[in-house]
């Protein structure tokens, strides 16, 4: 029964997308995706729960058996990647029900969600297939609408953001098909597990490590790994904030889990440990660590602001993956979840202060936490956890991720971390005073002076999302038996323990 | 079990007396009315823990174990309750204070401002009560947060660049040198519960306890050891109520309470004599003694004059923690409640003053004296227990400090700091702290003209309380005593 | 070596339009130019993948009792996604280039930069 639960997370997107493109009217349309979203949602949480002590399931596609046919075998990662996508879409989704008339042409409504559609549909394909040209596709799926979501920003540089993007991201697409291409040719197959248990018969070829590097390459630039990021500040910066929140969150998350897969399941580790990778990791991870910091601290946009903090954090993630140790894993893959409640925590505030004030800028939000303390209070809230106060999610990654490097005595790496940890309350505290000291003088709001009737309040289901973040960030940062058993599992299954 | 729920009870009553607060903002009377009963109640809680302290060594609850083998759990502790006790006692008085305070001085945002103070409470009730070294963690964080929008009050832009200072130094050097620290001491003895004699002997080679014990002091920076001391000058643009109680009592208080109980119970005092890492280490805290007193001299402005002898007074407490004998950790243990007691009745008459004559700086105060009599003889009182003298309750503290500074036996060299450090400061003191009430009783003022009549009789009674208390501690410090001689087994 | 030269001529060329097409993307900073580039830098990965399906003597893939040795047909197979994929990039990439122009009147990269610096 689950086993064709497992394609369902595929096709219901891709039906219900060109469906959803042909309607104009926003409530209908929004409807059908909130639907696909928690449907998706539910689905993945059914199949977590069946493979998180160690189980598989497997789908062949097509009943072709494997290496020819292309199969979906479901283990605790996958799940969990899957989970996280589909949950922050379902947030997303409520959040754009406000949002996304007031920021896209309503005649233009259908193609926003078939795209986002398109978009899950994407990456929930990356997180469940098996096969490496498969993820090839559904990576350019993700990516393709991914490039049409940004562009659909109300600012014009979105277009150019999204064109930077689109030029990288296939870039990044193109290199990762080329060290495909390369492992094919040494090893006749695509089949994920497959390649990885012939690896010994052909492990000595010149091909395999060209593959490698094209392949980490092309991973490298979607995962926005230092310094390979320089699309993502603009490209979440001027996106539509509904998207802003869903990327931000998600689509990092699944390069970063395809990262994973490659380096512990498609190659051996110690194969790559003899190319001096991990280190090399550790390297960026660290200046990436810091350089996001110190770039957030200098913007003067919330928008950007967080998303240079993406880069940041995407820098501890890459630590404790290049840890190579358990606990380093753990705090790597928890920190794929804990940071996706985060950040869509914050841009779904960002998105609020969009809605209300029409600005991204710092400046012009001055005052803002003593018209709107709630959005407020939970935007500082998330913005704690991001700098890793104890008692929210941010402190549990970071409690591990600094215990994985002092467990092996590295202690520029725990330097690194906390250092970053420090402009990390710098940033937050950007966000903080902003909106909680007052002006002098009178905000303008969409042009109407604030106080004024004519401004639209934030609506409920912004707050609701927003709130279920920001509640997401205390509960699991407390009772992180979910996430934390959910993480190890993966770690342990990924260093083969 | 019935005690665990008042243990329970000492931590949710501020929250809850908060939220009733948040509530009354249209009657302020009622408002500080709900103030003062959840102080008194809160007080009350903390004398019957005090009294049934025998049974309730066993009282204790878990709240959540974020992570495995480290709960949130709070438990009785007899240190704890001397802390919760000065803390609550205290914000009794400095809620009666308040009311005259913050209405005289036409403070805006007042609601908030007495919600966040009970908030603020809350994390000192739980700092006081932490089982282990995490939760104490939690909550010392929790109460950096909770008071910077008491800092920053005012909302002007010198309380915006203090509160970034405020919030930049304390949580960035928790986040920088605490939490590593902390971690490692996890790592290495597998366990945070705070025990007597310390967890870290056995597997910490004793040539790492100075650079472990030197992490842990740098990052509780709420201690204020230089130099990661600029945090407590820049609180002061606070209203003088939280100056007063919070950074004069709770929040630097929690400081040295987490410093004293990392010494005693994570390291273990023996553990650190015998590695003679104290050594070093008490060259900090005596230096920082001499340096903040010095700069307090030259600070014209009285509540930073005053916060940097708050700084100074802090490094006795250390000081204490790093001799690390008998003697000297009752001193250090008795010094924060001494201090309390003292420190808060001098932030009082300062507040007094400024909002009676709008007048802050020292300079100014010439033949004050005559015209308020009352705060000026209650600074004096003040002054002269911070020096130590006799007849008032600070005496006791420098005595033990002094005494447990005697039975030093690490270098020769340190010894005649710590006896040099401690003496000299006493005659700082003096400089710093009484000429300010000679100047105001013995000048003669420029002009005669203005009339000045004392402080609101609110802020009065809130001032004599703690006044009446140092020089009751005097005669009978049984209470902090016997509760400080629990360090020590 | 020569025969290592021209036994991999197939690379080779690949190898050279690949380049041309990064080098263009890299170079021009007008917008089409650079979709140009790109799409040829792609092309030049399809060439690569039929190339590695050729098998040396071999036929076209249907089962023959005349032949025995067949080209493996599944890197074209493969290759019919990609240029799909590809086809899809670059359309997006006009649809993008065509509303930058509206909105900035211009499809020179320096130019918009420019702009955006400005306002």
């Amino acid at each position: 029964m689950t086993e064709q639960l497992t394609i369902l997370l595929v096709v219901i997107p891709l039906l219900s997308a060109p469906i959803t493109a042909i309607f104009k009217n926003h409530l209908l349309t929004w409807a059908i995706t909130l639907s696909v979203s928690i449907v998706c949602f539910a689905i993945s949480g059914v199949i977590l729960a069946e493979v998180i002590d160690g189980k598989h399931v497997i789908y062949e596609l097509g009943g072709w058996r494997p290496p020819w046919g292309i199969e979906y075998k479901i283990d605790s990662l996958n799940a969990f990647i899957a989970l996280i996508v589909s949950g922050i879409a379902v947030v997303s989704g409520i959040f754009s029900f406000r949002s996304a008339p007031s920021e896209i042409d309503t005649t233009q409504s259908g193609l926003f969600y078939a795209a986002f559609q398109l978009c899950l549909l994407g990456l929930l394909g990356i997180a469940l297939t098996g096969d490496i040209f498969n993820l090839f596709v559904f990576l350019e799926i993700s990516s393709l609408s991914s490039y049409a979501l940004i562009s659909m920003g109300r600012k014009r540089q979105a277009l150019t953001a999204s064109f930077a993007y689109l030029i990288l991201g296939t870039i990044g697409a193109t290199f990762f098909l080329i060290g495909v291409g390369f492992l094919y040719a040494a090893s006749g197959s695509l089949n994920i597990a497959d390649i990885a248990e012939r690896f010994s018969s052909f492990e000595d070829m010149q091909l395999v490590v060209t593959a490698f590097i094209f392949i980490l390459l092309g991973i490298a630039l979607k995962a926005a790994i230092f310094p390979l990021h320089s699309w993502l500040p603009n490209a979440y910066g001027f996106a539509p904030s509904t998207v802003s929140i869903f990327l931000s969150a998600t689509a990092t998350k699944v390069s970063i889990y395809v990262l994973l897969r490659v380096l512990f399941d498609l190659y051996p580790i110690a194969y790559w440990q003899e190319l001096l990778i991990p280190q090399l990791l550790l390297v960026l991870g660290c200046v990436g660590v810091i350089y996001g910091s110190v770039r957030a601290w200098q913007q003067v946009e919330i928008k950007r602001l967080l998303a240079f903090s993406s880069v940041a954090q995407i820098g501890y993630i890459v630590i404790g993956i290049a840890l190579l140790t358990e606990t380093g894993l753990t705090a790597a893959v928890l920190h794929l979840f804990n940071h996706a409640i985060i950040k869509a925590t914050l841009f779904i505030g960002a998105g609020i202060l969009v809605y209300r004030a029409n600005s991204t800028k710092l400046s012009d939000l001055r005052g803002f936490g003593a018209s709107m303390p709630w959005t407020f209070f939970a935007m500082a809230f998330a913005g704690l956890s991001l700098i890793g106060v104890p008692g929210t999610v941010g402190f549990v990654t970071k409690w591990y991720l600094l215990e994985a490097a002092i467990q092996q005595s590295k202690w520029i790496v725990v330097g690194a971390i906390v250092i970053g940890s420090v402009f990390a309350i710098a940033y937050v505290w950007k966000i903080v005073e902003a909106l909680y000291f007052n002006s002098k003088r009178k905000i303008h709001i969409q042009h109407v002076k604030s106080g004024d009737i004519n401004i639209p309040s934030a609506s409920k289901s912004m707050g609701l999302a927003l709130w279920l973040g920001a509640i997401a960030c205390l509960y699991f940062g407390l009772f992180t038996n979910i996430p934390f058993n959910a993480a190890n599992a993966v770690a342990k299954a990924l260093l083969g323990m | 079990m019935e005690l665990s729920y008042v243990l329970m009870l000492t931590i949710l009553l501020p929250i809850f007396g908060a939220v009733v607060i948040s509530k009354l903002g249209k009657v302020p009377n009622i408002r500080e009315g709900v103030t003062l009963l959840t102080a008194l109640s809160l007080f009350t809680l903390n004398i019957y823990l005090l009294i049934h302290q025998q049974d309730a060594i066993q009282a204790g609850f878990i709240v959540a174990e974020p992570i495995d083998g480290l709960a949130i759990s709070f438990a009785f502790n007899a240190f704890g309750v001397m802390f919760a006790l000065i803390a609550s006692g205290l914000w009794i008085a400095t809620s009666i204070y308040a009311m005259g305070y913050m209405r005289a001085h036409k403070e805006s945002h007042q609601t908030r401002f007495y919600t966040l103070f009970a908030v603020a409470i809350a994390g000192v009730m739980a700092v006081a009560y932490s089982e282990n070294l995490f939760t104490l963690f939690i909550f010392y964080e929790f109460l950096t947060i909770s008071t910077y929008p008491l800092v920053t009050h005012s909302g002007n832009r010198d309380a915006k660049r203090g509160g970034r200072k405020y919030i930049l130094i304390l949580m960035g050097s928790s986040i920088l040198f605490f939490l590593p620290a902390m971690i490692i001491t996890w790592y290495t003895a597998g366990s945070l519960e705070f025990v007597q004699g310390g967890i870290l002997k056995g597997s910490l080679d004793s040539a790492y306890v100075l650079p472990l014990l030197l992490l842990f002091i740098l990052g509780i920076s709420k201690a204020g050891v230089m130099p990661l001391h600029r945090w407590l000058p820049s609180a002061m643009v606070a209203p003088t109520p939280v100056s007063a109680l919070l950074h004069a009592v709770a929040v630097v208080k929690a400081g040295v309470f987490s410093v004293v109980k990392v010494v005693v119970f994570i390291f273990g005092t023996d553990f650190i004599t015998a590695s003679d890492a104290n050594d070093l280490l008490i060259l900090l805290p005596a230096f920082t003694i001499i340096a903040a007193s010095l700069i307090a001299l030259t600070k014209d402005n009285l509540k930073e004059r005053l916060a940097y002898s708050t700084i100074s007074q802090l490094s006795y407490i250390v000081l204490g923690a790093m001799i690390a004998n008998q003697l000297a950790i009752v001193g250090a243990s008795m010094h924060i409640a001494m201090h309390a007691f003292a420190k808060i009745a001098l932030f009082f008459a300062a507040g007094a003053i400024l909002v009676t004559t709008h007048k802050k700086y020292v300079s100014q105060l010439d033949g004050l004296g005559r015209q308020m009599p009352i705060t000026f003889t209650i600074f004096t009182v003040g002054s002269l227990s911070i020096i130590g003298l006799p007849f008032f309750g600070g005496m006791w503290s420098k005595w033990y400090l002094l005494s447990g500074g005697i039975q030093f036996e690490g270098s020769q060299f340190v010894y005649w700091i710590i006896l040099i450090t401690l003496s000299v400061s006493s005659m700082l003191n003096i400089f710093y702290l009484l000429s300010i009430p000679m100047k105001a009783f013995f000048t003669v003022p420029s002009n005669e003209k203005t009339h000045i009549k004392e402080a609101p009789i609110a802020c009065l009674i809130g001032m004599a309380i703690p006044t009446a208390m140092t020089i009751y501690l005097f005669f009978d410090p049984s209470v902090f005593y016997t509760l400080s001689q629990t360090l020590v087994g | 070596m020569l025969e290592y030269v021209a036994g991999h001529v197939n690379y080779w060329l690949i190898i050279v339009v690949m380049m041309v097409g990064l080098y263009t993307l890299i170079s021009r900073t007008n917008l089409m130019k650079k979709l140009a580039g790109l799409a040829m830098f792609q092309t030049a990965v399809i060439l690569f993948y039929v190339s590695l399906g050729k098998v040396k003597d071999g036929t076209v893939p249907i089962v023959d009792d005349a032949y025995e040795i067949y080209s493996n047909p599944l890197p074209q197979v493969l290759m019919l996604t990609a240029i799909v994929v590809g086809v899809a990039t670059t359309a997006l990439g006009f649809a993008l280039v065509i509303r930058i122009k509206e909105s900035y009147d211009s499809i020179e990269e320096d130019e918009i930069n420019k702009l955006d610096q400005d306002a």
